[in-house]
C-alpha cells in the first residue's frame, strides 16, 4: 500500500512535477493579467483562487504519488461506479452552468463530476485491458465496450459533454490498439466503427443544442455568424495573431481585459497568453508542453507493467487531445468545444483532477522499478 | 504485431507532428499575418473619433459677422461594432426609416471604424432617449457637430454661398479624398471659393473602448484648428436695404469700390435660403429650387446677360468723343426717328428731342443722336471701344463661371450668321440693342473704370485684397469728365431720365436703359410681365469723386428710370452712410477681427 522507500525518492519523477508547477504559475500570471480591471476596481479573484487550488492540488498529487498505482487497479471499480453515479446525480440535480449540466454543488463547493470521471475511467479502461492476456478477442472488445465505454458516454452526451464525451471515445479507442488487436478483430473494429459513424453522427448531431451545431458551423464557415460563435474565432485569431514575434508585453493585452475575446481567462487563455508573450512565448509554453507530453509516453513505454502502461499512455493522450484541441480551436484550426488547456486555463476541479492524473503518471514512473 | 515499445515512439512522432502543425499555425498568426492582426486589435479597442473644425466666420467689411456656426447632436453608427441584426431595432429607437439605416450602412465608408452619421440635428430629449439605450446597440454612438448657420438668410446668397455633402463626381475626386463623406464643404459662392481657409483642421479623439463599446479613457486628443476667418468685401446692409428694394422683382445689382473693385453688394433675385443646405437638403426641396421658373439658383449678376439697351449709349459717346467723330458741341437733330431704307428706327419719345448735343443726348437718352454716331463710327469701332471697356469677355471674378456677354463686329456677324453687316444693326447696337449682351457684373466693372479715371479692375470679393487690374481702358481724361457730367446731368439735371435717383445726401451720376423683349407697339400698355422691358441703371456717387459704382438691372421692370434708378439710389445712399460710420481704418479693423486677409488665395474653379 503505502510504498516510500529510498529508490521511490531517488526515482521520484521532479522534472514532470517542476513542468507542470511551471506551466501551471504561467496560468496563474496569464489569468492574473486576463482578468485585470481595466478602471479602477477590484481585480477579480480568479487568480487566488486558481493558486489556492495550485497548492491543494500539488499536496494532493503527493499525496497519490505515496501510494503505489498498483492500489488503484484494487480500487477501480468502486471508484468506477461511484464515478458512474456521480454523473447520473448531474444529469439528475445538476445545476446549469454555461447552457449545459456540468456541476454539481456540494455545499459551498460546486464541482464538475465529468472532470474526475476522466481519470476514473482511464483506470478502470487501463485495468480492464491489462487483465486480458494477449491481444484483444472480439468478445472481450465488446464487453469492455458496452460495460465501460458505452454507458459514460451516453451520460455525457445527455448532459451535454460533447468533448468529454469524444475524448472517452477517442481514448477508448487509442488504448485497445495499444493494447494490441488480433488482426479480425481490428478489422471488424474498424468495419464497425465505420458503419456505425453515420448512425452516431446522427445521434451526436441531434444530441446537440443549437450552440454547439453553431460552433460547428461557424468553425467551417466563420463568417457566417461574424458576432456570435463566428466573432469568438475570430478574435480569437486575433488575440493571438496580434502578439506578433515578441508580444505586447505582460500586463499589455487588450483583447481579454477588453472583453473582446470571451472566456479569456478559461477556455481561451492561450491565445491571452501569445498575444502578450508573442511567438517566442509560445514557442517555449508549447515546448513545454511536448516535453510533458513525451515524458508521459516515456512513462508508458517504462512502465512495469501492462496496467501502468495502458494507465500511462491513456493520461498523457488525454492531456494531448485537450491541448490540441484546445490550441486548435484558439488558433482556428480546429471546431470550438469548451475543452480548457490543462494546467493553465481557470478552473479548480479541473486543476485538481490534471494534477492529481500527473500525480498517477508521477506514481508510476517513480515506481518502474519495482518489482512483485 | 509492433512492440509496445515501438507503439509508443510511433504516438511520439504524431505528437510531435501535431506539435509542428501548431507552431506553423501559430507562425502563421503571429509572424504572417501578425501586422494584419495587430490593427485589427487596435481597431477593436481604439475608436478614433474626428473633432470638427469650427469653420472660419465671414464676416462683412464692416465687421458685421454673416454666418454662425452652431452644435448639434447627431447620432452616427460604426459599421464595424454594429450588429446589422439590430437595424429595425435601431430605427425604432432613433425614430427613422429601417431602409434609410440599411442604405447608409451600405454606402462605401471610409473604414468600418469611421462612425457613419444616421440622423442630425437631435433633440436634446431624444439624445437623452438614445443615451440610455445605447449599451443594447454596440456601435452607436452620439457626436457634437458643427452646423453653419446664415443670419441674414437669402440676403446675399448668392454671393457668400453655402456648404453641403460631397457630391458623387467631388467624393471620387483626389482633392477631396480627405474629406469624411458625411461632411460639408463650401459648395457655392464664398463658401466654396474660399473653402480651404475656413474649414481648418478637424481634431481627432482616440478614445478606448471595450467590447461593450464603454468609454474607458481618452488616450489622446487633438483639438481641431479653426477655419480662418474672412472679411468681405460686401456691405451687408447695403444688401439688405437693396435687395429689400427689389421686392418680388427679378434682377440684379452689382456695386463696387472703384478705387480696389472690392464688391461691395451682389443681388442676384430671386435668391434663395442657404440654410436650406446647411443640414442636407432634402430632394424635395432641391427640386422646387431647381424647378422654379423663376430660377432662384441662377446668379443673374454675372450668370445672364441681357442687352444694356440705353446704358451701352454711354460705351458709344466715349467711341464716338476718342475718335473724333463728335465733339462736344456736334448737334443732332432728332425728329424721333430716322429712316434707313424701308426701315424706321424711332426714337423712345416720339416728338423727337430737337436739336441735341451729346450732353443733352445722354441726359435725355436720345435715341436719334446715337444712331448718328453709330453710323459715323461703323460697328467695328464700337466693338472695339466695348471691349476696351470691359465688356464681351469675362470680368475674373471668381465667384462663378460667368457669362461673357456678347458685343458683334462685322467679322462676328460673318463667322456666326455668314451674312455681311447691316448699318441698321449698327443703329441698334449704338443703343444696346440688338446682339448687344452684358451681364450686370460687367456693366458695374465698366462704371467702375469710368469712375475711377480709367482703371478695368478685376472685381475683388475680399476686402483690402490687393487690386488686380485688366490694365486701363485708355480713354482721354477728358472725354471721361465730358461722360461723367452728363451722367451726373442724367440724375440731376431736368428732363434726366434718372431723375428718381436724385439723392439729398449724395450727388449721384448714372445712366438710365430700357431693354427691349419685344417689340412694342403704340398703345399696349399693360403688357403681360414676361414681355416688358427689362430696366436698367448704371450709376456711380459722389459724382465729383465717386466712392462707389454700381449696375441695377431688374428683370422686365419696365423703363430704366422708373424701376432701376430707386434701388440704386437705396444701394448708394445705404453705402456712403455706413462708410461714414465705419471710416476707412481698415489695420485697426482687421487687427479686431484677427484677419490676415492677404492670406486669402481664392481658389480656381
Amino acid at each position: 500500500m503505502l510504498r516510500i522507500d529510498r529508490r521511490t525518492i531517488e526515482s521520484f519523477d521532479w522534472v514532470t512535477l517542476l513542468i507542470v508547477i511551471v506551466i501551471a504559475v504561467i496560468g496563474i500570471v496569464t489569468i492574473f493579467s486576463a482578468t485585470r480591471p481595466l478602471t479602477e476596481g477590484e481585480h477579480s479573484p480568479f487568480y487566488i483562487k486558481q493558486a489556492t487550488w495550485l497548492i491543494l492540488g500539488v499536496i494532493a498529487l503527493l499525496f497519490i504519488v505515496s501510494f503505489d498505482y498498483v492500489w488503484l487497479s484494487r480500487f477501480c471499480l468502486p471508484l468506477y461506479i461511484l464515478g458512474i453515479l456521480t454523473l447520473i446525480a448531474v444529469y439528475i440535480a445538476g445545476k446549469i452552468g454555461m447552457g449545459a449540466q456540468r456541476w454539481l454543488s456540494l455545499g459551498p463547493l460546486s464541482f464538475q463530476p465529468s472532470e474526475f470521471f476522466k481519470l476514473i475511467y482511464i483506470i478502470m479502461l487501463s485495468q480492464q485491458l491489462s487483465i486480458i492476456n494477449g491481444p484483444l478477442r472480439t468478445t472481450s472488445l465488446f464487453r469492455v465496450f458496452f460495460l465501460i465505454v458505452l454507458p459514460p458516454f451516453v451520460l455525457l452526451i445527455k448532459q451535454p459533454n460533447l468533448g468529454t464525451a469524444l475524448i472517452i471515445m477517442i481514448i477508448f479507442a487509442s488504448l485497445i490498439l495499444a493494447k494490441g488487436l488480433y488482426k479480425k478483430v481490428a478489422i471488424l473494429f474498424v468495419i464497425i466503427s465505420l458503419i456505425s459513424l453515420p448512425f452516431l453522427g446522427n445521434i451526436f448531431w441531434e444530441g446537440l443544442r443549437d450552440y454547439q451545431k453553431n460552433r460547428i458551423v461557424a468553425f467551417i464557415e466563420p463568417k457566417a455568424d461574424p458576432s456570435g460563435i463566428g466573432y469568438h474565432i475570430n478574435q480569437s485569431r486575433i488575440t493571438a495573431g496580434s502578439g506578433g514575434l515578441i508580444g505586447k508585453g505582460y500586463m499589455n493585452g487588450t483583447q481579454g481585459p477588453f472583453r473582446f475575446l470571451p472566456e479569456k481567462h478559461t477556455d481561451f487563455i492561450f491565445a491571452v497568453f501569445a498575444e502578450e508573450w508573442g511567438f517566442l512565448g509560445s514557442f517555449i509554453l508549447l515546448f513545454l508542453y511536448l516535453f510533458l507530453i513525451l515524458r508521459g509516453l516515456d512513462t508508458a513505454r517504462k512502465a512495469r507493467d501492462d496496467f501502468g502502461r495502458l494507465l500511462a499512455l491513456g493520461i498523457t493522450l488525454m492531456f494531448s487531445i485537450y491541448l490540441f484541441v484546445n490550441i486548435g480551436m484558439t488558433l482556428g484550426i480546429a471546431p470550438v468545444v469548451g475543452i480548457p488547456l490543462p494546467f493553465m486555463s481557470y478552473g479548480g476541479t479541473a486543476l485538481l483532477s490534471n494534477l492529481l492524473s500527473i500525480g498517477v503518471l508521477i506514481s508510476i514512473r517513480s515506481r518502474r522499478f519495482y518489482l512483485f | 504485431m509492433k512492440s509496445e515499445s515501438e507503439k509508443i515512439i510511433i504516438i511520439s512522432y504524431v505528437v510531435i507532428a501535431v506539435f509542428l502543425l501548431l507552431i506553423m499555425r501559430l507562425w502563421q498568426l503571429q509572424i504572417l499575418e501578425g501586422s494584419k492582426y495587430k490593427k485589427l486589435s487596435e481597431a477593436n479597442r481604439l475608436r478614433i473619433m474626428a473633432i470638427p473644425a469650427p469653420r472660419g466666420i465671414i464676416f462683412d467689411r464692416n465687421g458685421i459677422p454673416l454666418v454662425k456656426n452652431s452644435s448639434y447632436y447627431c447620432a452616427s453608427i460604426i459599421p464595424g461594432e454594429f450588429d446589422n441584426g439590430k437595424v429595425e431595432t435601431l430605427a425604432k429607437v432613433i425614430k427613422m426609416p429601417a431602409e434609410e439605416i440599411f442604405d447608409k450602412l451600405h454606402k462605401k465608408s471610409l473604414s468600418p471604424f469611421v462612425p457613419i452619421k444616421l440622423k442630425q440635428g437631435l433633440p436634446f430629449q431624444e439624445v437623452a432617449y438614445i443615451e440610455s439605450r445605447k449599451s443594447d446597440f454596440s456601435g452607436l454612438i452620439i457626436e457634437t457637430d458643427i452646423s453653419r448657420a446664415y443670419i441674414y438668410g437669402d440676403t446675399g446668397s448668392h454671393f457668400i454661398g453655402y456648404l453641403g455633402k460631397l457630391s458623387p463626381s467631388q467624393s471620387k475626386d483626389p482633392a477631396f479624398e480627405d474629406i469624411p463623406p458625411d461632411a460639408f464643404i463650401g459648395q457655392w459662392g464664398v463658401e466654396k471659393l474660399f473653402d480651404k481657409s475656413l474649414r481648418g483642421v478637424p481634431g481627432k479623439r482616440i478614445i478606448e473602448v471595450d467590447a461593450l463599446g464603454r468609454e474607458l479613457r481618452m488616450l489622446q486628443e487633438k483639438p481641431p484648428i479653426k477655419g480662418e476667418d474672412i472679411q468681405l468685401s460686401i456691405d451687408i446692409n447695403l444688401q439688405k436695404k437693396a435687395e429689400k428694394a427689389f421686392g418680388d422683382r427679378a434682377g440684379a445689382l452689382v456695386a463696387i469700390k472703384p478705387e480696389t473693385g472690392e464688391i461691395l453688394g451682389l443681388i442676384s433675385k430671386p435668391s434663395f435660403d442657404p440654410n436650406l443646405f446647411t443640414r442636407g437638403i432634402s430632394s424635395h426641396e432641391w427640386e422646387s429650387l431647381i424647378k422654379d421658373k423663376k430660377n432662384p439658383m441662377l446668379n443673374r449678376a454675372l450668370q445672364s446677360q441681357y442687352p444694356p439697351g440705353s446704358t451701352f449709349k454711354i460705351v458709344t459717346a466715349i467711341a464716338g468723343l476718342e475718335e473724333g467723330v463728335i465733339t462736344p458741341e456736334t448737334k443732332v437733330y432728332c425728329r424721333g426717328g430716322i429712316s434707313y431704307g424701308i426701315w424706321q428706327f424711332g426714337c423712345w419719345r416720339k416728338g423727337g428731342h430737337g436739336a441735341v448735343s451729346l450732353h443733352r443726348a445722354l441726359v435725355e437718352s436720345c435715341d436719334v443722336y446715337f444712331y448718328e454716331v453709330g453710323k459715323r463710327l461703323g460697328i467695328d469701332k464700337i466693338y472695339e471701344y466695348a471691349t476696351r471697356l470691359g465688356l464681351g469677355k469675362e470680368t475674373g471674378i471668381k465667384l462663378g463661371k460667368e457669362r461673357q456677354g456678347l458685343v458683334p463686329n462685322t467679322k462676328w456677324k460673318q463667322e456666326n450668321k455668314k451674312l455681311p453687316w447691316f448699318l441698321g444693326e449698327t443703329f441698334n447696337c449704338a443703343i444696346g440693342q440688338g446682339y448687344v449682351a452684358v451681364t450686370p457684373l460687367q456693366m458695374a466693372v465698366l462704371m467702375s473704370a469710368i469712375s475711377n479715371g480709367g482703371n478695368l479692375l478685376m472685381p475683388a470679393l475680399i476686402k483690402d485684397y490687393k487690386p488686380e487690374s485688366h490694365g486701363n481702358i485708355r480713354i482721354r481724361r477728358e472725354t471721361l469728365e465730358i461722360i461723367k457730367k452728363a451722367l451726373s446731368g442724367v440724375v440731376n439735371e431736368p428732363g434726366g431720365t434718372g431723375w428718381s435717383s436724385q439723392s439729398h445726401m449724395t450727388k449721384i451720376g448714372g445712366k438710365t436703359g430700357t431693354a427691349q423683349v419685344v417689340q412694342q407697339k403704340d398703345g399696349t400698355r399693360y403688357l403681360p410681365e414676361r414681355f416688358r422691358d427689362h430696366a436698367w441703371f448704371v450709376a456711380f456717387a459722389p459724382a465729383e469723386k465717386p466712392e462707389i459704382a454700381l449696375a441695377v438691372f431688374v428683370e422686365h421692370g419696365g423703363h430704366g428710370g422708373g424701376a432701376a434708378a430707386p434701388i440704386a439710389k437705396i444701394a448708394i445712399e445705404e453705402y456712403l452712410i455706413n462708410s461714414k460710420l465705419n471710416p476707412e481704418s481698415s489695420s485697426g479693423q482687421d487687427s479686431k477681427l484677427g484677419i490676415q486677409n492677404v492670406t486669402h488665395r481664392p481658389q480656381d474653379d
